[in-house]
């Protein structure tokens, strides 16, 4: 059966405590629910953290998630966010083959086209960094698969609502 | 002030939540806590399987309506307890859980008698505590009641270090008065903008049928449910969880929907225009085949889950909170809308639902001469001899089914069983527990012949406790619904499914345990001993009727089939028809 994937991306308030990552990860695979990145961390406030979930509801439904994500105790806030309305970041760490001036030098080109950084050189390696949406991490590393992907490592997309950009008039 | 050690906080805080009966079996790691209990006012009924206390745990909390309370060790003790957790889980059933665990240093070193408790029980509670500080254990029972009692009420278990517990880990006793669950907030009240337009709805409908759940069991609605048909004249029918939660001589009530419900019961919900789901989840016993089920109906959806609101069946309106408050509401609505008055003519309906109760009761055949007996006779002729407000409890299987079919439950909190896990074995330990928690009823346990050698060593505690329950063994010696189906769709090849008829002898086997046991084989002799095993109240009794293997519940909607297929009675079928009736 082909699959084609819809992603929703959550963001998850909840109890820092001991077993709560353990708690959400069951219960999307006891559910069937397909996680595709999770990233998670305390906010300013270290009774909580926050968490993105980035979700295929292909074959579930974005409403049944919310609603048995809310039945977890230590869950506190749950808010979908819509592409169209949030700023969207992720991170990606990667070494790279480099054994040629050539190659180190095509590869800084791309970061500096990308605004990424070198983050570390080796004698035959370099290791690049980039922040930036889903969209553009996916097109740099199409870019330096050629060049041998040593290592890689992505974050999983986090996000934030976007700010008004009027102020509200009052009714 | 007050220094107390870990294990009296463990007790004292279960006395502070009102505590007075707990089920349960010592070993290494929970040991500090069974010393103080000597003291205690808390009854420790003292289990032979950890199993058997959780389902007691249970049975007492459906018969009482107070959480159900469990303390057993850690390891094979905790695993022991997995299946009862998660039936209650299924059934909504309110209950906590206490499981020794290994001492802090030692978790996570493969301990003797360790295992991941909470891990291995996340999704078989409605949540889970590894204490971890000794100054904790007041604070986390207090949380785990409230859990476990409000919102939908579940099992909630609290795992405790062995350290924690040793006299040696005192700190300063102290009343929890509030709850720090920041992510916990029960909704309860329906909202009324909703609960307004479900009463235009109702007043508007020409086929309208209640469809009620365990849910009003749970919220204690039966009396606001029966306002509410009463005063719309709509008719009612009780899921497996809600037998006893309307009256079943009661002209508006159509009997159990599903898989084997009565025929009226399921035809109504299929051709109704409206369901009004009261407590109820379109559980897939209930709807069938779900792309076919109620193909007309709009919905109507009261749960306290918000979750199970169109989990399965869209709701046109979808109603969170308790069922109590939401219907209590419901009916000042539809009285400001003109009450019955202001309905349409339901003639039509009524008419169609009497027709299908007559052309299709709940029937089996008589006694044939030299076979065994019919069990639903059996059922039938208990339900006769046994006080109105006699407490039943059930296993699964057949013997569940024809104990839900010819029982009349006139009493909500009369019927107890396993419905949404289908847990075989429930039915003696939840007895012993409801009897446990209402010492002054009558409590019966219809069981089948497999659930008993499931966890009839319960009858043991029964004894030993004065827990003088009643068992009545449906002993068909097959494992009888397994039986039916290999019957019915696999072309009568029965395999692994016969018990064999003369072992065990459970006559033998009920006074080995310290009970009174009986051996029944012909229809002469069931309401005489029935009549006697009613006169025994100082020991538990068992019953072995020898029931017909043959013997098949119907109705019958084969799995995966829609509700309209349903089978009847080979009895009532036409002659020019394979067993369909429309």
């Amino acid at each position: 059966m082909s699959h084609i994937p819809e992603f929703h991306t959550i963001v998850v308030r909840v109890e820092n405590k001991a077993g709560v990552l353990a708690r959400i990860a069951g219960l999307f695979s006891r559910r069937g629910f397909n996680i595709e990145s999770l990233a998670v961390a305390p906010t300013d406030d270290d009774r909580f953290s926050r968490i993105t979930i980035v979700v295929d509801v292909a074959s579930t439904s974005i409403d049944q998630v919310v609603k048995q994500l809310d039945k977890l105790i230590n869950v506190l806030e749950i808010r979908e966010l819509d592409p169209e309305t949030s700023v969207e970041r992720e991170l990606m760490m990667t070494t790279l083959s480099a054994p040629t001036p050539e190659a180190r030098r095509e590869i800084i080109d791309l970061v500096q086209i990308f605004d990424a950084q070198v983050l570390n050189v080796g004698f035959d390696q370099l290791m690049v960094s980039l922040v930036g949406s889903q969209r553009r991490l996916d097109d740099f590393e199409a870019l330096l698969s050629r060049f041998g992907i040593i290592e890689i490592q992505r974050t999983g997309k986090i996000a934030l609502s976007e700010l008004a950009k009027v102020e509200p008039t009052e009714s | 002030m007050m220094q107390i050690n870990g294990a009296q906080a463990v007790l004292k805080a279960l006395e502070h939540e009102g505590v007075e009966t707990v089920f349960g079996m010592p070993g290494g790691a929970i040991l500090p806590v069974y010393d103080p209990l000597i003291e205690s006012s808390i009854r420790h009924i003292l289990v032979r399987h950890e199993q058997g206390a959780g389902h007691m745990a249970s049975g007492y909390a459906h018969a009482t309506g107070k959480p159900g309370v469990a303390i057993v060790t850690s390891g094979p003790a905790a695993t022991n307890m997995v299946t009862a957790l998660l039936d209650a889980m299924m059934d909504s059933i309110p209950m906590v859980c206490i499981t020794g665990q290994v001492a802090l240093p030692a978790i996570g070193t493969d301990a003797f008698q360790e295992a991941d408790t909470t891990g291995i029980t996340m999704s078989a509670t409605k949540h889970n505590y590894l204490v971890t500080k000794v100054e904790d254990i007041p604070q986390v029972i207090h949380d785990a009641f409230h859990l476990a009692t409000t919102g939908r009420p579940g099992p909630v278990l609290v795992d405790i270090p062995k350290d924690l517990v040793l006299p040696d880990a005192v700190f300063e006793w102290y009343e929890p008065t509030g709850h720090d669950l920041p992510g916990y907030n029960p909704k309860t009240e329906g909202d009324p903008a909703s609960i307004a337009e479900a009463a235009k709805m109702i007043m508007a409908a020409k086929r309208p049928v209640i469809y009620s759940g365990g849910g009003i069991l749970r919220s204690r609605a039966a009396d606001e449910l029966r306002t509410l048909a009463e005063m719309t004249d709509i008719p009612v029918v009780t899921t497996l969880m809600n037998r006893g939660g309307f009256p079943d001589d009661h002209e508006l009530n159509l009997g159990m929907p599903g898989m084997h419900g009565n025929y009226t019961a399921v035809m109504a919900m299929q051709e109704a225009d409206l369901l009004i789901a009261l407590g109820a989840r379109f559980d897939d016993r209930v709807t069938g085949a779900r792309d076919k089920f109620a193909p007309d109906a709009k919905v109507i959806h009261v749960d306290i889950d918000p979750a199970e609101l169109g989990k399965v069946r869209f709701a046109h309106v979808p109603i969170a909170g308790d069922a109590k408050s939401i219907i209590t509401e419901m009916i000042k609505e539809i009285e400001k809308l003109g009450g019955a008055d202001g309905q349409p003519d339901r003639d039509a309906w009524r008419q169609t639902l009497s027709g299908w109760q007559e052309k299709y009761p709940l029937v089996y055949g008589d006694h044939e001469p030299g076979k065994l007996l019919k069990p639903q006779f059996v059922i039938e002729k208990l339900a006769e001899a046994c006080p109105p407000d006699t407490i039943l409890c059930s296993g699964v299987g057949q013997h569940q089914m024809w104990a839900s079919q010819y029982w009349t439950f006139n009493h909500p909190y009369t019927w107890i069983n396993s419905g949404g896990l289908g847990t075989m074995g429930y039915s003696i330990p939840a007895a012993v527990g409801a009897k446990a928690g209402m010492p002054d009823r009558m409590v019966w346990a219809v069981d089948g012949d497999g659930c008993f050698q499931m966890t009839s060593q319960e009858l043991i505690t029964a004894a030993v406790e004065h827990i003088p329950v009643k068992v009545a063994i449906l002993n068909n010696s097959w494992l009888g619904m397994v039986r039916q189906w290999q019957e019915l769709f696999y072309d009568e090849r029965f395999s692994e499914t016969h018990f064999g008829s003369e072992i065990p002898n459970y006559k033998m086997w009920a006074e080995a345990m310290g009970c009174v046991g009986f051996r029944v084989d012909s229809p002469e002799e069931v309401v005489p001993t029935i009549q006697k095993a009613n006169e025994i109240n100082d020991r538990p009794v068992v019953i072995d009727f020898r029931t017909q293997a043959e013997e098949n519940v119907y109705p019958m909607v084969p799995a995966g089939a829609s509700n309209s297929e349903v089978l009847v009675d080979p009895s009532q079928r036409d002659a020019d028809s394979s067993g369909e009736t429309s």
